[in-house]
C-alpha cells in the first residue's frame, strides 16, 4: 500500500489521518455537472484550520469520508461518491466563509427528503473542526426534482378548487390557541368565515388535548364551515390539524376530516420529513389541500451563522409536497427581513429563477414544472397593513390573521369583514394603476367611510407595527454566486 | 343574502367605469376577458353559461363593455361575472373573476343536514332558487 510519497507527504491510501482536502474532497478545478446537487454552506473554521480544509471536511463528512483512511474506499468508484468542495469565498468583514460543495446525484435516494437530509445535514453540524456551520442554499437539479411528488395540488389547483381568483386568500388562526371547548372553538370558525375569510386554522399546538379532543373539534368546525358557506355562497375551509403521535393516528384523523367534507387538513413541521411526505401522498390521493405549519423552525433557521436557512426548508417542503407553508410576513411580529422573505416566496412560487444574492438566493433553480406551494403570512398582521402586505408578498399568498380578526372590538365577523374589505379595496386600486403603497392609507380611509368594520379596525390598530432588526438578512456585501 | 363569490364582493357594486378599469387591467396584462352568467349560485357550480367565446382578440375596453351591457340586457336578473384569463406557462388559469350583475332579490342558500353515524352530519347546500327549473328561477325575466 502507498506509504510516504517522495515529497514527504503521506500517500492517499496510507493508514491514519489525512487532511480531507488531500483526500479529494477539495477540488478547486471541479466543474459541477448539471445533475449535481450543489450546496452553499456558511462556515466558521476553528482557529488554525484552513477554510479550504474546513470546506473539504464538510464535503467529506456529508458524503463518503470518516475520520481516518479506510482501504475499503478502494472497492468503490470513490471519485464519483466523494462530495467536492470546489470553491470557498470569504464573507467580507467577518470570520465566515461560504463553501460551495457539489454532490453526485447517485448519493441520494430518489424522492426521499429523509435520505437527502441525512446526508447533507446528518453529521456535519456537530463537527469539532468548525465553530459554526449553516446550510444557506441548495441547487437541486431537475433530474432529482422529478423524483419527488411535489405539492399535492399546488397554487393553481387550489385556487380553482376554492373558486378564488385575483386576490390573496384570507385566513385566521383561532385564538386563544389553547383552552377553548370544541363548541366555543367552532363559534370562532363560523364567525370568521361568514364575515369574509376563506379559511380558519387550528394552531400548531392544537392536536387532541383534554379540553378539546380532535374528533369533537372537527365536528364543530365542519358545522361552522358549512353554515358560513350557506350564508356566503363561497367555498370555505378550516385547516384541521391532524398532527399526532403516530402515522396511524394522523391517517385516522385525516380520513375523518375528509369524510366529513373538509377541503383542507394541516400538519406541523415537527412530525418529520417522512411523515410530511406520507401526508402529501395521502392529500393528493384524497383531494385534500395540505397545510404545513413550520413549528420549530426558528430553533435552527434564525441565527445567521449556524443552522439551516429557511429557504432550504422551503425548498425541501415544496419537494416533499405540501400545498401551504408559513413563510414570513415582513411586517408582522415574527422574524423576517424583507429581502430574505422575498427569496423564500420566490423559492416556493416560481418555476425557474436565476441566482440573486441580494435576496439570499445563491443558485439558479429550475423546478421543472413542479407546481408551486402557497406561502402563508401569519403572525401579528392586521387590515391596516394591507398595502404593505400586497406590496411585499404579492397575490399568491394566504394572509393569515389571528388577533387581527378575532380581536376586532365589534366581533369576529366584523374583524373578518374588515380584512376582506381592505384586501379588495387595495386590489381594486392596484388594478386601476394607482400607487397603492403610497396612497394605501387614503384608499383604506375611503373604504372605511362606508365600512364601519374597517373603520374600527384601522382606528384600533393604527399604531401597531413590529419594527425590530432582523437577525437573518442576506450579506450586506453581496456574496458572489459560484 | 348576498352571494359573495368573486374578487370584489365586499365593495359597493362596481360602477361601469370601475368595471371598465378592471377590463383595462386585464388587457394590459394580456388576459383575454370572458363573460359568464348563471341562475345557480351554488358555490360548486363551476360552469356558468358562457356569453359567447372568450374575447381573445378584443383589445378595446369599450367594445368589451358593450358585451357586458348586452349580457345584462339579455339576462338582467341573473348572476353575471367577468373573468380575466392568464394563459401564461405556469398559470393557465383564471386571474381575475368578479360579479358584475346579480338578481334583484337573492333568497340565499339552504343548508340541509342529515343525521349520520357517530354524531356526524351529511351537509348539502341548495340555493332556494334552484327549486325551480333553470331559466325560471329569479322572477319571470330570463
Amino acid at each position: 500500500m502507498a506509504g510516504t510519497k517522495s515529497n514527504g507527504k503521506k500517500g492517499r491510501w496510507a493508514s491514519g489521518v489525512t487532511p480531507y482536502a488531500e483526500m479529494g474532497y477539495y477540488e478547486p478545478d471541479y466543474v459541477p455537472a448539471d445533475t449535481d446537487i450543489i450546496c452553499a454552506f456558511r462556515l466558521v473554521p476553528q482557529d488554525g484550520i484552513d477554510p479550504e480544509e474546513a470546506g473539504a471536511a464538510v464535503a467529506g463528512e456529508s458524503s463518503t469520508a470518516t475520520w481516518t483512511v479506510v482501504w475499503t474506499d478502494r472497492l468503490t468508484s470513490y471519485e464519483r461518491y466523494q462530495a467536492k468542495c470546489f470553491r470557498v469565498d470569504p464573507v467580507a468583514g467577518t470570520n465566515q466563509y461560504i463553501a460551495y460543495i457539489a454532490y453526485n446525484i447517485d448519493l441520494f435516494e430518489e424522492g426521499s427528503i429523509a435520505n437527502l437530509t441525512s446526508s447533507i445535514i446528518g453529521n456535519v453540524f456537530g463537527f469539532k473542526a468548525l465553530k459554526s456551520l449553516r446550510l444557506e442554499d441548495m441547487r437541486i437539479p431537475p433530474h432529482y426534482i422529478k423524483t419527488f411528488q411535489g405539492p399535492a395540488h399546488g397554487i393553481v389547483m387550489e385556487r380553482e378548487h376554492l373558486n378564488c381568483f385575483g386576490r390573496p386568500l384570507l385566513g385566521a388562526t383561532v385564538k386563544p390557541k389553547l383552552g377553548l371547548s370544541a363548541r366555543n372553538y367552532g363559534r370562532v370558525v363560523y364567525e370568521a368565515t361568514r364575515g369574509g375569510l376563506d379559511f380558519t386554522k387550528d394552531d400548531e399546538n392544537i392536536n387532541s388535548q383534554p379540553f378539546m379532543r380532535w374528533r369533537d373539534r372537527f365536528l364543530y368546525c365542519i358545522e361552522a364551515v358549512n353554515r358560513a358557506m350557506s350564508e356566503t355562497g363561497e367555498i370555505k375551509g378550516h385547516y384541521m390539524n391532524v398532527t399526532a403521535a403516530t402515522m396511524e393516528d394522523m391517517y385516522e384523523r385525516a380520513e375523518f376530516a375528509r369524510e366529513i367534507g373538509s377541503v383542507i387538513v394541516m400538519i406541523d413541521l415537527t412530525v418529520g420529513y417522512t411523515a410530511i411526505q406520507s401526508m402529501a401522498k395521502w392529500a393528493r390521493a384524497n383531494s385534500t389541500i395540505l397545510h404545513l405549519h413550520r413549528a420549530g423552525h426558528g430553533t435552527y433557521t434564525r441565527q445567521k451563522t449556524h443552522g439551516i436557512s429557511f429557504r432550504v426548508i422551503a425548498k425541501w417542503m415544496r419537494m416533499a409536497g405540501v400545498d401551504h407553508i408559513h413563510a414570513g410576513t415582513v411586517v408582522g411580529k415574527l422574524e423576517g427581513d424583507p429581502s430574505a422573505v422575498k427569496g423564500f416566496y420566490k423559492t416556493l412560487r416560481e418555476n425557474k429563477f436565476a441566482a440573486d444574492p441580494s435576496i439570499g438566493l445563491y443558485f439558479e433553480q429550475d423546478w421543472a414544472s413542479m407546481p408551486g406551494t402557497m406561502p402563508v403570512a401569519s403572525g401579528g398582521i392586521h387590515a391596516g397593513q394591507m398595502p404593505e402586505l400586497l406590496h411585499y408578498l404579492g397575490e399568491d399568498v394566504v394572509l393569515q390573521f389571528g388577533g387581527g380578526t378575532i380581536g376586532h372590538p365589534d366581533g369576529i365577523s366584523e374583524g373578518a369583514t374588515a380584512n376582506r374589505v381592505a384586501v379588495e379595496a387595495i386590489i381594486q386600486a392596484r388594478n386601476e394603476g394607482k400607487d397603492y403603497l403610497k396612497e394605501g392609507p387614503e384608499i383604506l380611509a375611503r373604504a372605511a367611510r362606508w365600512s364601519p368594520s374597517l373603520s374600527r379596525a384601522l382606528e384600533l390598530w393604527k399604531d401597531v407595527a413590529f419594527n425590530f432588526e432582523s437577525t437573518d438578512v442576506p450579506d450586506a456585501v453581496v456574496t458572489p454566486t459560484y | 343574502m348576498k352571494v359573495t363569490q368573486g374578487t370584489f364582493s365586499y365593495l359597493p357594486d362596481l360602477t361601469d367605469d370601475e368595471i371598465e378599469a378592471q377590463v383595462d387591467y386585464c388587457l394590459r396584462n394580456d388576459w383575454p376577458v370572458s363573460i359568464e352568467y348563471t341562475d345557480d349560485p351554488h358555490p360548486r357550480n363551476t360552469y356558468w353559461n358562457m356569453f359567447g367565446l372568450p374575447l381573445f382578440d378584443q383589445r378595446d375596453p369599450s367594445a368589451i363593455m358593450s358585451e357586458v351591457y348586452a349580457c345584462r340586457k339579455a339576462f338582467p336578473n341573473y348572476y353575471i361575472r367577468l373573468n380575466g384569463y392568464d394563459r401564461s406557462y405556469g398559470r393557465q388559469t383564471t386571474a381575475l373573476s368578479f360579479i358584475i350583475n346579480r338578481p334583484k332579490y337573492e333568497p340565499g342558500i339552504r343548508l340541509e343536514r342529515q343525521n349520520s353515524h357517530d354524531r356526524t352530519q351529511h351537509y348539502s347546500l341548495k340555493p332556494y332558487s334552484s327549486d325551480k327549473p333553470a331559466g325560471e328561477r329569479y322572477g319571470s325575466t330570463r
